[in-house]
């Protein structure tokens, strides 16, 4: 490792990109965001395509997965419906997906952070948590020096690049690595925190998305600063459960520790159709095949949900969301279907759709769900409990030893 | 328009309206209350559309005529003007302001023209009957803990008022349930009330209705038609929309042969069931009951958080039950109870158990147990 006070070029490789801050050698928590990555391992593995503008994506009908940033300069990204890309960039090549090579570099990427810290938090394929707090001695050098190498490492042994942001916790370190992309390497010191984020629009808050936006600018709160005005009860009044969090965030803390296992928020499935449909019967019989995937991931987990989630996209790419919060926590597919089944004839939005989804969320404890009868509903019992009887058949004969008719449309 | 009036009288007018006023509104006009004022009487004039409130007051009225301006704000501002001023409102509609004045203080708001207001359709009332405050608010209170919140069933978002045959005759009836707990509370049936439609009465519609129901011997003007309900008292007419739907057929849900009985102290019982559930941080608590000769326990068991046990002197004489409710739904219908013991009615730990106060049956309850 090399310090030095001056020069604009590293004196041990010659290349230009210095990273200097007064707390550089003091921040332990990042985060790693490899840059384009599903692009950058096809480019890696098509030398060819190393110029071209190179979009993932599944057919025409389908939408950007990712972008190589030669198309990202002609305005594609990700999540844009694919016909609107190649209006963008009709010479993009379009590259479909091959999941299997991408888990692999993501673990053999793994791999290398496991090297460093047991304190990784994997959020997706291509982006983790890292905490490197207490390393400094073992490794010998201190944790920004070897998230340095760790990006050297990847591109020199993997092909792929990924930029870090380095902080004091994991919101800002999630918000650093975005600042300098790709390869970047960007830091938020403590010394900082405050004049950094107050300028800053609250959308930077990973989880605050159009509806937490709309909420929040609705209380006239749109950046930082604004949210700084608000007192803690306030907030908490207005907001609930993330109020708290949100007078946390406003100065820069976040508690929450880097680990492993971050709790599962939510399940869910979605179906995109090949054609528009607006068929009600169609639907139905996505909705029960749906609602039977949830229920049967949530039974593998031990989970249930308090609140069943309704989605679709629309033929001109909205997206309708309508939830309903149960009285008693659920994991069995007939009460889901049946919920999601009443948001969806409570619509009053006619299709025809090109996808539809089912989730639940507010987890809660298998034993603590399902144990309240409905007066309402009488059979609902009966029929749970011919849902547990199928569960145990299917266990012993297999998937498709019994199915219900409504899964055949 | 310019009209004076004392504080107290204006501040209740305004409050009322500014309750149904629905906070978040795209409709601008939706956000204000309509002043009008003719003769010696000024009227306020507040709707969400669904539900409109008309408040009439005495006051000095100088100059007649109508204005609409933001009812939270003008709520707001005599709320803080000090107790006993007399306050002047006065409309420039050139300018489109209204000034309010008392002592010192003045303030001029924004109007809208009160031409735009909409003014819900009237209505014909096939059934008009009166009935006392107390009486209603009775048939209101008991049930409305029952109502539900889950709006895929709409049609259970409110309280079932209709005419119904009782064990005593033909009664006025409220019921309302969530799928879980069920009210129905009976009230002798009032002249004129014989042919009324049934009708879902909306939650909202019953908070403001209790607003009108606090001097019991007040006889309020019920009138009812096939989709609107109107409640009168000679200052304030809450009229409202009612649920169009479909109230499911509840007398099957009302278990008729369940023999075994339970009579306890409803105070005590409602606060041990509070206490042993303060252990479980779930949110739907089950309590177990345990039932025994002349012997209830109450205990919850929550593996992460610890458990609790509490046992109380009951009147029981069947065999050994033990069944699971959720505590809150406990808890809400004991409170139910204001005079005698509670009764409860059991069949087994699988089905829907009965409560009601004493022998009394003007209301009776019905809870789902929960699995423990």
């Amino acid at each position: 490792m090399t310090v030095f006070e001056d020069g604009s070029r590293c004196p041990g490789c010659g290349r230009p990109r210095i990273v200097r801050h007064a707390e550089l050698f003091d921040l332990s928590i990042a985060h790693m965001d490899c840059d384009a990555f599903y692009a950058s391992v096809e480019k890696r593995d098509t030398p060819e395509l190393a110029d071209k503008p190179v979009i993932i994506g599944g057919g025409r009908r389908g939408v950007v997965s990712t972008a190589c940033y030669v198309a990202r300069i002609r305005g594609v990204r990700s999540a844009m419906p694919m016909f609107k890309a190649l209006q963008l960039c009709p010479d993009a090549v379009v590259v479909k997906p091959r999941m299997e090579v991408y888990v692999q570099v993501s673990r053999a990427i793994r791999a290398m952070m496991e090297e460093l810290t047991p304190a990784i938090e994997p959020l997706s394929l291509d982006e983790a948590f890292i905490d490197l707090t207490g390393t400094a001695r073992l490794h010998g050098a201190p944790p920004a020096v070897m998230l340095a190498r760790l990006t050297r490492r990847m591109q020199d042994e993997l092909g792929v690049t990924g930029s870090i942001g380095l902080s004091h916790n994991k919101f800002l370190a999630k918000i650093a690595s975005d600042l300098d992309k790709p390869r970047g390497f960007a830091v938020i010191g403590k010394g900082e925190t405050e004049a950094f984020l107050r300028p800053k629009p609250v959308r930077l808050i990973w989880g605050v998305g159009a509806a937490g936006q709309e909420a929040l600018e609705r209380a006239g709160i749109r950046t930082f600063d604004d949210l700084r005005r608000w007192e803690r009860r306030d907030l908490a009044h207005r907001f609930g459960s993330m109020g708290d969090r949100l007078w946390h965030l406003a100065r820069g803390e976040d508690h929450r520790r880097v680990t492993r296992n971050a709790p599962v928020k939510s399940i869910s499935n979605e179906t995109t159709f090949h054609e528009d449909t607006g068929d009600a019967d169609i639907l139905d019989g996505h909705l029960w095949r749906l609602a039977e995937k949830v229920a049967d991931r949530a039974k593998a987990k031990g989970k249930a949900g308090r609140i069943v989630t309704l989605k679709l996209r629309r033929a001109d790419f909205r997206i309708v969301t309508r939830r309903a919060t149960l009285p008693d926590a659920t994991q069995i597919a007939d009460r889901i279907y049946r919920s999601a089944r009443a948001l969806f004839d409570q619509l009053g939005a006619p299709g025809p759709f090109r996808l539809i989804g089912v989730g639940i969320s507010e987890l809660v404890p298998a034993e603590q769900a399902d144990r309240a009868g409905d007066l309402l509903d009488p059979g609902a019992e009966a029929r749970a409990r011919a849902e547990r009887a199928t569960d145990a058949i299917r266990a012993r004969f297999g998937e498709n030893a019994i199915l219900k008719g409504r899964a055949l449309r | 328009m310019k009209i004076s009036m004392e504080r107290a009288t204006l501040l209740r007018a305004v409050a009322q309206a500014q309750s149904v006023v629905e906070r978040r509104n795209t409709i601008p006009i939706l956000a204000n209350v309509l002043i009008e004022a003719e003769g010696d009487t000024v009227s306020f004039r507040a709707t969400d559309l669904d539900i409109e409130v008309l408040d009439r007051a005495n006051a000095q009225v100088e100059k007649a005529g109508g204005t609409t301006v933001s009812a939270v704000t003008l709520h707001e501002i005599v709320r803080k003007l000090p107790d006993g001023a007399l306050v002047v409102l006065a409309s420039d509609e050139a300018a489109g302001r209204l000034t309010v004045s008392a002592g010192r203080s003045n303030f001029s708001l924004a109007t809208l023209p009160k031409e735009d207001f909409p003014v819900m359709a009237s209505s014909e009332y096939g059934t008009n009957f009166k009935a006392r405050a107390d009486v209603l608010r009775r048939l209101f209170d008991k049930s409305k803990f029952a109502i539900s919140t889950e709006e895929t069933r709409y049609y259970l978002n409110g309280v079932y008022m209709h005419v119904s045959d009782s064990e005593d005759g033909r009664v006025l009836r409220c019921v309302a349930t969530d799928g879980h707990r069920l009210a129905r509370i009976d009230a002798a049936l009032p002249a004129g009330a014989e042919e009324m439609p049934g009708v879902i009465v909306p939650r909202k519609t019953v908070g403001e209705l209790r607003k009108l129901l606090d001097d019991d011997e007040m006889e309020i003007a019920v009138s009812v038609s096939e989709t609107k309900v109107r409640f009168a008292t000679p200052d304030i007419t809450l009229t409202s929309k009612v649920i169009d739907g479909t109230f499911p057929d509840y007398t099957r849900v009302i278990p008729q042969g369940n023999s075994r009985k339970l009579e306890v102290d409803a105070s005590d019982f409602a606060k041990a069931v509070d206490r042993v559930a303060t252990v479980s941080s779930e949110r739907s608590r089950a309590v177990k009951m345990q039932l025994d000769e002349d012997r209830l326990v109450l205990s919850v068991n929550a593996p992460d958080s610890g458990n609790a046990e509490e046992e109380l002197a009951v009147a029981y004489g069947d065999e050994r039950l033990e069944i699971g409710f959720n505590a809150k739904y406990l808890l809400e219908i004991a409170s139910q109870v204001d005079r005698e013991n509670a009764v409860f009615l059991f069949n087994s730990s699988g089905d829907p158990t009965l409560m009601r106060e004493g022998s009394d049956t003007s209301a009776v309850y019905v809870v789902m147990p929960m699995r423990v």
